[in-house]
């Protein structure tokens, strides 16, 4: 193409427009944020640059004639199985730029899904199963510190002090994206629906803006390594406060905040100057080890008067059991680790792709770590990282999790559809970008509706499967794990998740 | 009386309100034929006005106290004393123009319409689609931009 350095000129999609049925309404024109579509007025027709293209699909779902298809580039290299196109495509846009690849979303490297080689038991003939419908189903959670004994008094009310807990009506929470990352609009949808389902959201590392103060009930705030937005009324406006050690697209690195998303109430709110990058250090400066932790710990329950949880967030890694043994120590109520699959608004491509493990196997070996030590009870235990449908949840609750956090899901029923572009800011769906002309395609009342469908789907689909299991209440499912059987997996791989093979 | 009102802070300016009103008035009632084939064109009755970042789409307000039926000269414009509405007799409209002179929103505009053997230029406006339990545009708007109400 024209002016375009020929080595740089590989591109993944193409617009195609059947001009017979295309009435020239710019629809397309109009929602690509990325200058794909254009309209000839000399010509009367709408052309599209297929180099522009991200394949988000926003042009072909508003096309009143369904006249767009955004089809694969049929261009292809010669077959090989060890170079496939992305590595190829990728070493030409580096040999050109000399940069880093950024990318957005999480990891879609076809590693085993472990998910999909889990299945569930159900009752039949000597253990009856539960008909949802007709018997009551109890999906509440709590989430916090559990006493090691409770003691009753001779009146039978019970005298130990508990903990602050977290009260979730059902065992999915929205999981940790910072306004900036995110726009306003689409931390609205976010915080209703969590109020209206009676569960959480978390406001990401990036503050919480004053005017969501009122959803701070049903709202995790974060500390992390940057302290973006962090005063003593934020830490006291959520109903419990995260320490981010690490995020699952990108552990052992801090978040980045490009400048040219640092608008004016991203500033205000993260407490930095407009236009300037927001990075977070990749460790805290003042977290070194356990010790040093569990001093930000409780100086945080400190500020708060001992009156919300604490939770520390890890990014699923090697020694992970080990890690959470310590954090559970350390005086964390819960322990939210989130696997390699989970998303990012920013992540190096290389890191987003071969760092971390998977949350199935961290869940399963922190939850073991922790029952041998005795300490299970000491901490909850959140898993995160790509839950795309209701029985990853309640897998992921057999294997030993509390709750589970979501995010990738949830931007999708907002539009999302995983283009990989959030680093741009551009979004054409309006979900991460800070632009005023993209942010206003999220209508938090369409947002906030979506969002709590999504989870009431999903929670009704949780109470069919427990009650096939026979079970009424999701506290019985917990680390259950005698309920799940694997299915073409390695003998190493059953002991790793702790499950047996189908058949045994 | 029930109206459309636009939400500008939630208009993103995909002009499927004017695609939806054209199709509605038109007489295949299909986007493709309406655009394509029929002639005269149908005419959109709302219009989006797209200055980036606002945009919104705007049709008759049907006034309470509306100008262009005190402009109109023959009498094409009335109040429909049962619904409330502004409703245009296209058929007597002589084409003076005067209303969308008179029309504090520019929502009156020019359709093409054949009148006998001839072709005539006459006003157009929002007719609530009275074929339709909710308007057209508002069925197409995809974010809620426009909504069908009564205010009061």
């Amino acid at each position: 193409m024209l002016y375009k350095n020929p080595y740089n000129n590989y591109f993944d999609y193409v617009v195609q427009r059947d001009l017979d049925k295309c009435i020239r309404c710019k629809a397309c024109v109009a929602q690509c944020s990325y200058g794909a579509n254009f309209y000839d007025a000399d010509r009367d027709v709408i052309y599209s640059t297929d180099a522009n293209c991200v394949g988000c699909m926003r042009c072909s779902t508003f096309c009143p004639t369904d006249c767009i298809r955004i089809v694969r580039n049929p261009d292809t290299f010669r077959p090989n199985a060890n170079w496939k196109d992305n590595n190829m495509k990728d070493l030409y846009k580096q040999a050109g730029t000399g940069g880093i690849i950024i990318t957005g979303m999480g990891n879609d490297k076809p590693y085993t899904n472990y998910w999909e080689h889990m299945v569930i038991d159900a009752c039949q003939v000597t253990n009856p199963s539960i008909d949802p419908l007709r018997e009551p189903m109890e999906l509440r959670t709590f989430l916090g510190r559990k006493p090691d004994r409770i003691e009753i008094d001779k009146k039978g009310d019970m005298t130990t002090k508990l903990a602050p807990q977290l009260v979730l009506e059902t065992p999915i929470m929205f999981s940790a994206m910072s306004y900036g990352s995110i726009n306003y609009n689409v931390c609205e949808s976010v915080a209703r629906a969590a109020k209206e389902l009676g569960t959480y959201w978390n406001t990401g590392e990036g503050g919480l803006p004053k005017t969501l103060y009122q959803y701070g009930e049903r709202t995790i705030v974060q500390c992390a390594s940057g302290r973006f937005g962090v005063s003593p009324e934020y830490l006291g406006a959520g109903a419990a406060i995260e320490i981010k050690i690490g995020q699952g697209a990108k552990p052992g690195i801090g978040g980045h905040l490009p400048g040219e998303k640092v608008l004016e109430g991203i500033s205000e709110t993260r407490m930095i100057p407009v236009g300037t990058d927001a990075i977070s250090p990749a460790p805290h400066h003042d977290i070194y080890s356990i010790e040093d932790l569990k001093q930000l710990i409780y100086a945080l329950k400190e500020a708060t008067h001992y009156e919300k949880p604490v939770s520390v967030k890890i990014a699923a890694v090697h020694n992970v059991a080990a890690i959470a043994s310590g954090i559970a120590r350390a005086g964390a109520d819960i322990i939210a680790i989130d696997g390699f699959r989970g998303g990012t608004g920013a992540a190096p491509k290389a890191i987003r792709d071969n760092v971390g493990i998977p949350i199935e196997v961290a869940i399963a070996a922190v939850d073991e770590r922790l029952r041998q030590e005795g300490i299970r009870n000491a901490v909850s235990l959140v898993a995160a990282g790509g839950f795309r449908s209701s029985s990853d949840v309640i897998k992921a609750i057999a294997l030993g999790a509390d709750a589970v956090y979501i995010a990738t899901s949830a931007l999708m029923s907002l539009g999302c559809t995983l283009c990989q572009q959030c680093h741009r800011g551009r979004c054409a769906w309006g979900i991460t970008t800070n632009d005023p002309e993209l942010a206003k395609r999220v209508n938090p009342e369409i947002g906030a509706e979506r969002l709590v469908n999504l989870i009431q789907a999903w929670s009704n689909e949780i109470k069919e499967m427990l009650g096939l299991m026979g079970i009424n209440c999701i506290e019985s499912l917990k680390g259950n794990r005698d309920r799940l059987r694997g299915v073409g997996l390695s003998e190493v791989e059953l002991t790793a998740l702790g499950i047996q093979q189908a058949g045994m | 009386m029930k109206v459309v009102y636009p939400r500008e802070q939630w208009c993103v300016a995909c002009n499927l309100c004017e695609v939806a009103c054209m199709t509605e008035h038109s007489k295949t009632k299909d986007p493709l034929k309406a655009y394509r084939t029929e002639k005269p064109r149908p005419v959109s009755r709302t219009r989006v006005e797209y200055r980036p970042p606002l945009a919104i789409s705007i049709m008759c307000r049907h006034c309470a106290e509306a100008e262009c039926v005190e402009a109109c000269k023959n009498g094409s414009l009335t109040r429909n004393e049962v619904t409330g509405r502004i409703e245009l007799d296209q058929d007597k409209c002589l084409g003076c123009w005067m209303c969308i002179m008179a029309c504090p929103y520019g929502a009156i505009g020019q359709v093409t319409r054949p009148v006998g053997q001839e072709e005539r230029r006459v006003a157009n406006k929002c007719d609530l689609c009275p074929d339709r339990e909710v308007p057209a545009c508002v069925s197409a708007c995809p974010n809620r931009a426009l909504v069908f109400e009564d205010r009061g």
